[in-house]
């Protein structure tokens, strides 16, 4: 690829996860520069979710190193990798469901960024304004829909203020006005020079964001790179859209 | 957008809890000078009433806001009071025993969060249990204790019955409002709001940078340094000491009783839960098993027909927050640009159990 070494400011290197006898992640390495916007693709039960997890810090992998920001961050947990810069959401809407939305993204912004009193309320109310959340600031999480809790899993990202952001499947189930929104916010994100690795099913959505392409299948990566190319690429329409010529 | 004028705003308290601030402090206030026109029995009654509090916000601040449930809280209850008695054996001051004590069980508790903390749910609430019972035979080992026998403060008894009563009473009191105190600090503060998203989704909450173990053993300590004092305020109201009253689970089903019924996860319903139950047993103490028998029908009551507790359902109902520790925010102008902000204000503020 066109992304040397020294300029990734995340990189994975040799990564393999088993859960038992299942192997999830098999010797996968991957790098990318901050001002890189990458979309994953791949087939259910590729490896994709498995992946940003072991980037993100919820759980090391079997074997392998993570480094970001050019040092090793293999040993640390999510929390240490969140104040880093280093944020993801989560694919199933993890909220705190017994705090108000607002609250919600405040406890990123407040120990993600780090930021005192002032300056996270300010932090907070900008990302609920950019993920269009600030008309259910005050509603408890637990009473928002399904589209209204992935949202909030963005905007809460937001606030810890990441360098580098990680996107599971936020795209899912919305309607093309949604998805534009989405895309609008997202592309706000990379004028901000925020780099974002994002995982999706909504292939459309994705490549107007994505600056570059990777395509998962059984825990490897099969093709990397300009998005057009690797949607033609014959292996990908194997594994990802079942075959058959277009 | 921070300076502009219809910029929305964080508020933190209301109208309402402005004046119940200032509720609280006379309250505080005709609380110190009450002893001078009570009857001794009834300055005793208002002790235990001040431990009670103590005990149903150390449990709701652990379960309610940390999403800790113990059922083994009585260990730091016990140990409280039995340090107090060595304490006082070696020579210190009873009453600066009690605070001491207090201090040893705050430290006691840190290595025990070490692996206690790595349980979760059930694990963690039984093994609090096991700890308890655990620690219960560990003291019955003393020679100054006596096993089941039992030993007293009897240092205490040097000092004037009628002095000692008031003395009890204002240190009681003073912890409570000092411990309350504390305990609403954390809780409005930004630690509180991680306390919370801990409670809620501990995943979640690692993942936007909480440190999460390190909150959790914060809290624990200072539950556990709380319900310690109140032990050891309870062995100075009674002066004797006996392990199986101290490390008895009946505690922590009293606190659980409390808070339940007051409202779980909200400031002001462990300190409600703790006058209901004080009044409880004050008019119902004296009739034996038919007591407790109540006690546990109005628990199932409460859970049945009023989850949320009694402050739980006023909240809810009237959007009532006295002692708020959550955050809200209000839109200057309803017309900010967007249509959906004002009907979104009227939404009322609730915790979550």
């Amino acid at each position: 690829m066109t992304h040397p070494q020294q300029q990734a400011i995340l990189a994975a290197a040799g990564i393999h996860k088993r859960f038992g006898a299942l192997v999830v992640l098999d010797a996968v390495d991957f790098s990318m520069a901050t001002d890189e916007a990458v979309g994953i693709v791949g087939p259910n039960g590729a490896g994709k979710t498995t992946l940003l997890s072991v980037l993100a810090g919820a759980f090391p992998p079997s074997a392998g190193t993570v480094s970001f920001k050019g040092g090793d961050v293999t040993a640390l947990a999510a929390t240490q990798r969140c104040r880093l810069g280093l944020v993801r959401t989560h694919q199933v809407p993890k909220p705190f469901s017994g705090m108000t939305t607002f609250e919600n993204v405040f406890v990123a912004a407040s120990h993600g960024a780090g930021l005192g009193r002032d300056e996270a309320y300010e932090e907070a109310l900008g990302s609920l304004k950019l993920c269009g959340m600030l008309g259910v600031a005050n509603r408890r999480a637990e009473t928002l829909g399904l589209l209204d809790r992935k949202r909030l899993e963005l905007a809460r990202a937001l606030a810890a203020r990441p360098t580098l952001l990680l996107l599971d499947e936020i795209g899912g189930g919305l309607t093309d006005g949604e998805a534009g929104e989405l895309v609008d916010t997202i592309k706000e994100l990379r004028r901000r020079k925020i780099g974002i690795v994002w995982i999706e099913h909504i292939v459309h959505i994705l490549l107007q964001v994505a600056e570059r392409l990777i395509c998962m299948d059984a825990g490897k990566i099969i093709a990397d790179g300009e998005p057009q190319t690797v949607m033609a690429d014959p292996e990908v329409v194997r594994a990802y859209l079942g075959g058959g010529p277009k | 957008m921070s300076a502009v004028s219809t910029s929305p705003v964080i508020e933190r308290g209301t109208a309402t809890s402005r004046i119940a601030a200032i509720a609280v402090a006379v309250i505080i206030a005709l609380l110190a000078i009450a002893p001078q026109f009570l009857s001794a029995g009834a300055v005793d009654r208002m002790t235990a009433l001040f431990v009670y509090v103590i005990l149903a916000a150390m449990w709701n601040a652990l379960a309610g806001f940390g999403g800790l449930v113990s059922v083994g809280q009585q260990v730091f209850f016990g140990l409280g009071a039995y340090f107090a008695i060595r304490l006082a054996d070696a020579g210190l001051n009873p009453f600066l025993a009690l605070f001491a004590s207090g201090i040893i069980v705050g430290a006691v508790s840190w290595p025990l969060s070490l692996f206690m903390l790595r349980l979760r749910n059930g694990e963690f609430a039984i093994g609090m249990w096991v700890i308890a019972a655990l620690t219960h035979l560990l003291v019955n080992l003393d020679r100054l204790v006596q096993g089941e026998t039992g030993t007293s403060l009897i240092s205490l008894n040097a000092y004037d019955a009628g002095a000692r009563r008031a003395a009890i009473y204002w240190l009681a009191l003073a912890s409570m409002t000092a411990l309350l105190a504390i305990l609403f600090g954390l809780l409005r503060g930004s630690t509180g709001a991680a306390i919370r998203a801990i409670r809620d989704n501990e995943d979640a909450a690692a993942s936007v940078g909480v440190r999460v173990t390190g909150t959790k053993r914060l809290l624990f300590v200072l539950a556990a340094f709380g319900i310690g004092i109140a032990g050891a305020l309870w062995l100075a109201t009674s002066i004797t000491f006996q392990p199986k009253t101290y490390f008895n689970v009946q505690w922590t089903a009293y606190m659980i009783f409390m808070v339940l019924v007051g409202g779980i996860g909200t400031f002001e319903g462990a300190i409600l839960g703790a006058l209901v139950f004080f009044l409880i047993e004050t008019w119902f103490g004296g009739t034996g098993v038919w007591y407790l028998v109540g006690l546990g029908a109005t628990a199932v009551l409460f859970s049945l027909f009023l989850p949320r507790g009694l402050w739980g359902t006023i909240e809810e109902r009237f959007g009532l927050r006295l002692l708020p520790v959550g955050y809200r925010v209000r839109f200057p102008a309803a017309t900010d640009g967007d249509g959906m902000l004002s009907p979104q204000q009227a939404t009322p503020y609730r915790e979550k159990a």
